[in-house]
């Protein structure tokens, strides 16, 4: 049962990264767009994710949840550890949540709009910069339980070149997502071009985003070559992902925008894959002392028993009805 | 303020914030669904109208609810890592079956909000009544986590560990019931007088008569019935709370000698240093009654209880006195709404009837902020009620007070626009909704 929790941590995990990045992404490109076309960016967002942007997010919650109950030790000590990053994640999930709706159902079309944009534009760029910076600080060892100094223990626990450029290689990974996504929806050829355009250059922004991080990882010593290429699955995920992107360049040069939000998804899978796989199953990195284990630091059999079921038995609920919704709404597109 | 005072300000403002939302986005959808049911059965083009600016009432709230929401499901960590590192395995189970509500949820008003004209008209209904559904759950889910700090169940704790855990008991602590139930009719009391109250504000200024009179209706019905349900619940509530927390109970009271024949404490200014209440009305043996059920069951004062296990007794009396105070209003009112629906319905029409629901709109919102500070306040020192204390389970980082600021200026800013936004709303009314 403790792989099935496991399994869903993960796969809540790289859903968030998914659904919830291509829900940022599309504030990332709004904030893009030349003046002239943020309305026709808005609407094509609007419509395309209008209906199931409250269920993106829920993974979050979903991953956070199997977290605090299955792994409390976990839990706890990132939330020690890397408080001012969270709260500041947050703040940015609060802001971005309300001024989309708000945006959206406001009676009245006035100077607030802006504000609203504004908010939802900026939250949309700080959310995925910090969860990327919380992730790069979760897996390079930066935390430091024995440090004694304010700085040590909740600033650099954080605030470093590695972190800093992974959360920029997230910002721009969610707004490659959410171009290949919208391309999808578009119902304009202009429009089409439009997106297609904007995934070429958020698909070179994430490559030069990935060459930053890998200099980071050099001068700050974090051994992100062995991780990626330590191990013959993960050289394997690398590979593939390497060679889809040359297949998603051809795709997107020959127009042909059939296969491209599956090579993307594929994308972003294998490196969740590689990543991880060599990590496993330390989920967190400490300086000076060993990392915390998923298969050491989890609750007792009883609470991942229950959990698992618990997950298990919602999947039935959440997963046909998801679907569900987001077959209907393409059908209806469609028609 | 020192950090600890700080963590717990921002943990109370957080939930103070969060109660109100939630509250709201788990009972309006039952009234969005009741309106919605009337127009597909009568075609009388009103209740869609009703339907669906309630509907984007319910949007409005439950994203504000979902934000803040997650916004605690981490807070739990950032400011009680302590407790979270130990109690997480044993009351998570709730909250694990909460996610999945609450996601239900989020899927259901997809369907709705986007599904006007697009699906089986009986289907679009029905994924509105999956909304009000599932938010119920999460509510009585999460209180029942709640519960568990007051009740702390399914784990044995020997020499600072806890051992043999079993979420599921954990769950079904001896206090969930009574607290959810208690939880769910507050709820639905105070969303419905504050709705209704909406509704006869804007009669009164002689706006869209029909369309608001057929929403105050719904909502007055819902607000009255909860009123009149409330205080049986309460009393039920009561009752546990003597038996689990004599010390909140007293608290509650303001009771600080233990005595047979125990006198109700009306009012009074609680002296935690003499242990006596002084300029107190008191009534004679009702304590004892409604804590027991008998006139002369002895009940356990604040003096048996050692002062470093008491909660602040000012704060959680007063909230008490205010939230029962309030209720006995809400439940006058409902009893005086009712008859004048089963004898005297010419008083529908008038306007003090409407001024008195108008004047209403808060109420149940105090009280329910009220009940929260009792339940919260009068379980204090601990986090969990005998095991941990509040103290000991807070963050080990400094400058928490920081932290305390920024939330409040959030949480204040975003109240300011709620508002701004339901008012908003309500004066469009004319020009997006009632359009007949």
């Amino acid at each position: 049962m403790l792989y099935v929790v496991m399994a869903y941590l993960w796969a809540s995990i790289l859903l968030y990264v998914l659904m919830g990045g291509a829900d940022f992404g599309a504030g990332i490109l709004e904030f893009l767009s030349t003046k002239k076309s943020k309305e026709q960016t808005r609407k094509a967002m609007y419509r395309a994710i209008g209906p199931i942007w409250e269920a993106n997010h829920m993974w979050l919650i979903i991953a956070i949840v199997i977290l605090f109950v299955g792994f409390p030790v976990i839990y706890s000590t990132v939330s020690i550890y890397l408080h001012i990053p969270l709260v500041i994640m947050l703040l940015g999930i609060v802001a971005r949540g309300t001024a989309f709706s708000f945006r959206n159902y406001d009676a009245v079309q006035d100077k607030m709009q802006t504000v609203y944009s504004k908010t939802f534009m900026y939250s949309s760029i700080i959310t995925p910069l910090f969860l990327g910076i919380i992730a790069g600080s979760a897996v390079s060892g930066r935390i430091d339980p024995l440090a004694t100094h304010f700085a040590d223990a909740y600033i650099f626990s954080w605030l470093g070149l590695f972190p800093v450029t992974v959360g920029i290689f997230t910002v721009t990974i969610c707004g490659f997502l959410a171009a290949i996504f919208i391309i999808g929806e578009t119902k304009t050829e202009a429009e089409r071009q439009r997106f297609i355009q904007k995934a070429k250059h958020m698909s070179l922004a994430a490559i030069a985003a990935a060459l930053l991080v890998l200099i980071a990882a050099q001068r700050d010593g974090v051994p992100l070559a062995s991780w990626l290429f330590g191990n013959p699955i993960s050289i394997t995920c690398v590979v593939l992902a390497a060679l889809s992107l040359i297949w998603m360049w051809v795709s997107l040069f020959r127009q042909s925008t059939k296969w491209l939000r599956i090579i993307a998804g594929a994308q972003i899978s294998l490196l969740l894959v590689a990543i991880t796989y060599e990590h496993y199953p330390v989920l967190i990195n400490l300086k000076n002392s060993d990392g915390l284990s998923l298969l050491i630091h989890k609750g007792t059999d009883k609470t991942i028993h229950a959990l698992a079921v618990a997950l298990l038995a919602g999947s039935v609920f959440i997963l046909p009805a998801l679907f569900y919704l987001l077959y209907s709404f393409n059908k209806q597109e469609e028609a | 303020m020192d950090d600890f005072i700080a963590a717990r300000s921002q943990m109370a403002l957080s939930l103070g914030f969060h109660i109100i939302f939630s509250c709201i986005g788990m009972i309006m959808p039952f009234f969005m669904a009741v309106s919605h049911f009337k127009w597909l059965k009568t075609g009388n083009i009103v209740y869609r109208n009703v339907t669906r600016a309630w509907s984007r009432g319910v949007a409005i709230f439950f994203a504000t609810g979902a934000v803040s929401g997650t916004v605690l499901s981490f807070e739990l960590g950032l400011l009680w890592p302590e407790f979270m590192k130990h109690a997480g395995p044993i009351f998570g189970m709730p909250f694990s079956l909460e996610g999945t509500a609450f996601f239900i949820e989020a899927i259901a008003l997809g369907f709705y909000l986007y599904g006007w004209n697009k699906f089986n008209k009986w289907f679009h209904w029905f994924t509105g009544v999956i909304v009000g559904v599932s938010g119920l759950a999460s509510g009585i889910l999460v209180v029942a986590a709640n519960a568990w700090m007051n009740s702390p169940a399914g784990f044995d704790y020997v020499n600072g560990q806890y051992l043999n855990i079993d979420p599921i008991a954990a769950m079904f602590n001896d206090a969930w019931f009574s607290q959810a139930l208690h939880m769910i009719l507050a709820a639905l009391t105070a969303t419905g007088f504050a709705v209704a109250g909406v509704h006869a504000l804007m009669i009164l200024k002689r706006k869209n008569v029909l369309f608001h009179t057929k929403a105050f209706r719904i909502a007055a019905v819902f607000a009255c019935a909860g009123a009149i349900l409330q205080p049986l619940s309460g009393d039920i509530s009561a009752k546990d709370v003597a038996k689990r927390q004599p010390v909140k109970l007293a608290a509650m009271e303001a009771h600080f000698k233990t005595e047979e024949k125990a006198a109700l404490i009306l009012g009074g200014i609680p002296d935690e240093q003499n242990d006596t209440v002084h300029y107190a009305l008191k009534i004679p043996g009702a304590l004892s009654f409604l804590a027991h059920g008998n006139f002369k069951t002895p009940v356990t004062g604040l003096e048996a209880f050692p002062k470093d296990v008491r909660p602040p007794v000012a704060i959680t009396h007063y909230a008490f006195q205010l939230m029962v105070g309030l209720g006995m209003l809400m439940l006058l009112i409902a009893v005086f709404y009712f008859f004048t629906l089963w004898r005297k319905k010419k008083w529908l029409e008038k306007r003090w009837l409407l001024k008195l629901f108008a004047a209403a709109i808060p109420v149940g919102f105090i009280a329910v902020e009220a009940g929260w500070t009792v339940t919260e306040v009068g379980r204090q020192p601990w986090i969990i009620y005998g095991i941990m204390r509040t103290r000991d389970a807070v963050t080990p980082m400094p400058g928490i007070v920081y932290s305390f600021y920024i939330f409040t200026a959030v949480y204040v800013s975003l109240s300011v626009v709620v508002v701004a936004l339901l008012y908003r709303q309500v004066r469009m009314v004319g020009k997006l909704y009632d359009v007949s």
